[in-house]
């Protein structure tokens, strides 16, 4: 084993003991702490992407020398670093991009334990993102669970209260759902790890025993998964949380916590429990309400008047558009699933962080009345805006282009049914996207009067400037490089299982 | 039928426990009264798994007579996923329980739709 191996076990262990540390520390060196933290995640990350890259192999970490089937174990391959590496730097540039903000928002006495929740976050996010057996998974998701309340309701106002203690519910019914998947399917395979549970979860589908309670495991874990990630008809909790919680958290929320829900799920899927279930109808299923979600999710949007709140739900729409790759059960499917779980956690995080920056120019309101002409009193978060938008309606050279690409690619080589429908929904959907967050963007340049063009208090936000620019460019390479990206996905995928 | 509701007393006794619970904390209004329900979720999940961990006429496999013949032990593993769950169930409860008494404290109810009505008119 050598050294750099070791490097996702510290990923884990880490954030946890900064997370004790952080708990006792002043509010500003806990700050500190979380930052460095998450710039260590990033270098870590990309070292662990190169080398599995450039071995060409995944291997297992496996822990305390017990190996299967009883022991634990990380798997680490090529995916894995890429994930991590895409969540890692939208979690610094989340935490750079909201500094200001958060200062405000979160008292001076409480911002220890706000920084406590962030270093739990990461914590979770690596064992999720590595882990190759199913009940450490389960007992991340509800780390994940505190840690993301905590988040919500940092501000301490009751409004954010509201909206953390709906998220929770919501997010109880899920993980229940899903424990109870766990347990049915630990019940019949006698099996944690991914290897074994395929193993014999091949074996019983060859015999043909225990089909429907087997179907019945992957659609309660499915189902719990979608509940957690906002799938379209159990997306109720989203927009409140997402819109009243302080902008690092909403950025964090919807690009992070949702989306490594989503890996974990294609994880399941097509690692663990095997295709073969899945093949029997979850798959369409999956694809129904996937579709309605991208239409509805766009409509909810239209209708929204706040800015924040469109952003929100237009998480709905996008959470659609990975739901939908998966669905298609194929590789070029789960590719481009992958691909927009990244593309998406770049654009939306900046849509999250410029909108905040929009508001604050904007005399604390983001109706859409009041945001005119505020791209031209914050340039910066003006662009960013825009760019993430065109990103997510599909503007060449940028993530989401190539996303829906992919996506495009993977339905034409379906070949049956489900193409026309894909490529109608993708027609219909980008319709929608322009309606929406290119009306917004027209309205951020529109002449106003409310609030005259004055040279903006905060025009010297050094953290915000570069989250902003770093992220345009995460955008524009994940445009313009999606090419290599979805090289080193297929190389992934290769050595996925 | 009867046969096997009688055999597999426990599963469904859990699964009518988990549905209970679900449907408490999905519906009922009353805040506490859905942290009653995911504690009820949780309990049947517990009791499927513990359940299905138990065998009768086996003993705990703790070695010290010097048996090693694993057909007279059961299998540790989902005692340890309960014990695990437990925990979970346990923080995630202290996590609602102090929301709770945060919006009691703000709003003086403990119903949710009032709650809500009392975020939306504070809002504008």
């Amino acid at each position: 084993m050598k050294l750099w191996q070791n490097l996702p076990l510290f990923l884990i262990v880490l954030p946890l003991m900064c997370a004790v540390i952080c708990s006792v520390l002043k509010g500003k060196a806990a700050r500190g702490v979380m930052t460095a933290l998450a710039s260590f995640a990033c270098v870590a990350m990309s070292v662990i992407l190169l080398m599995t890259a450039g071995q060409g192999k995944s291997y297992i970490y496996v822990m305390g020398e017990v190996g299967a089937p009883f022991g634990n174990e990380l798997k680490i391959g090529v995916i894995e670093g890429l994930m991590g590496l895409g969540f890692s730097l939208v979690l610094l540039f989340s935490i750079l991009g909201g500094w200001r903000k958060l200062t405000k928002d979160v008292a001076p006495q409480r911002m220890n334990l706000y920084a406590t929740m962030v270093c739990l976050l990461v914590s979770a996010m690596m064992a999720i993102t590595f882990t190759n057996d199913l009940f450490t998974a389960y007992v991340f998701i509800e780390i994940t669970t505190i840690a993301a309340c905590a988040l919500i309701c940092s501000t301490n106002k009751g409004r954010t209260f509201f909206a953390a203690t709906r998220y929770m519910i919501m997010n109880l019914l899920g993980s229940g759902l899903f424990l109870l998947g766990l347990s049915i399917l630990y019940c019949i395979t006698g099996h944690l790890l991914f290897p074994q549970l395929e193993e014999s979860v091949k074996a019983l589908m060859a015999k043909g025993e225990y089909k429907i309670p087997l179907s019945l495991a992957a659609v309660l874990m499915t189902l719990g998964v979608g509940v957690k990630s906002a799938l379209y008809p159990f997306h109720t909790w989203l927009p409140n949380a997402y819109a009243s919680a302080t902008p690092t958290s909403s950025a964090l929320l919807s690009s992070l916590i949702s989306k490594m829900y989503i890996f974990l799920l294609i994880k399941i899927f097509f690692r663990a429990a095997g295709a073969e279930i899945f093949a029997q109808g979850i798959g369409d299923v999956l694809f129904v309400f996937s579709l309605v979600g991208i239409i509805l999710g766009s409509v909810d949007a239209i209708r929204e008047h706040s800015m924040s709140r469109m952003v929100a739900y237009s998480s709905v729409s996008q959470i659609g558009y990975i739901f939908l790759g998966i669905s298609l059960g194929t590789e070029a499917g789960m590719a481009a699933a992958l691909f927009h779980i990244l593309a998406h956690s770049a654009a939306k995080s900046m849509l999250f962080l410029s909108a905040n920056k929009l508001r604050e120019v904007s005399g604390g309101s983001d109706a859409f009345r009041d945001i005119r002409a505020s791209g031209l009193r914050a340039p910066l978060a003006g662009l960013a805006f825009g760019v993430g938008a065109c990103s997510l309606v599909g503007v060449p050279l940028l993530g989401g282009f190539s996303s829906k690409v992919y996506l495009a690619q993977a339905g034409l080589l379906l070949g049956d049914w489900r193409t026309t429908v894909l490529l109608l929904t993708l027609a219909l959907s980008t319709v929608l996207n322009v309606a929406y967050m290119l009306r917004t963007t027209l309205t951020l340049y529109r002449p106003g009067q409310r609030y005259p063009l004055t040279k903006s208090p905060l025009a010297k936000d050094a953290p915000f400037t570069g989250a902003m620019i770093a992220l345009v460019l995460i955008n524009i390479v994940l445009g313009v490089g999606g090419g290599r990206v979805m090289e080193l996905i297929y190389q992934g995928i290769a050595m996925f299982n | 039928m009867l046969q096997l509701f009688y055999e597999h007393l426990e599963e469904v006794v859990a699964l009518a426990l988990f549905g209970i619970g679900f449907i408490q904390l999905l519906l009922n209004k009353n805040l506490i009264k859905k942290i009653i329900g995911f504690s009820m979720m949780d309990s049947g999940i517990y009791l499927f798994l513990a359940s299905y961990g138990y065998l009768e006429s086996r003993i705990a496999p703790i070695y010290v007579d010097g048996i090693t013949d694993p057909s007279l032990y059961v299998n540790p593993l989902p005692a340890g996923l309960v014990l695990t769950g437990i925990v979970v169930s346990v923080s995630v409860t202290g996590v609602m329980l102090g929301l709770t008494l945060r919006l009691y404290q703000r709003y003086h109810t403990l119903d949710i739709d009032e709650i809500a009505e009392l975020v939306r008119r504070e809002g504008k």
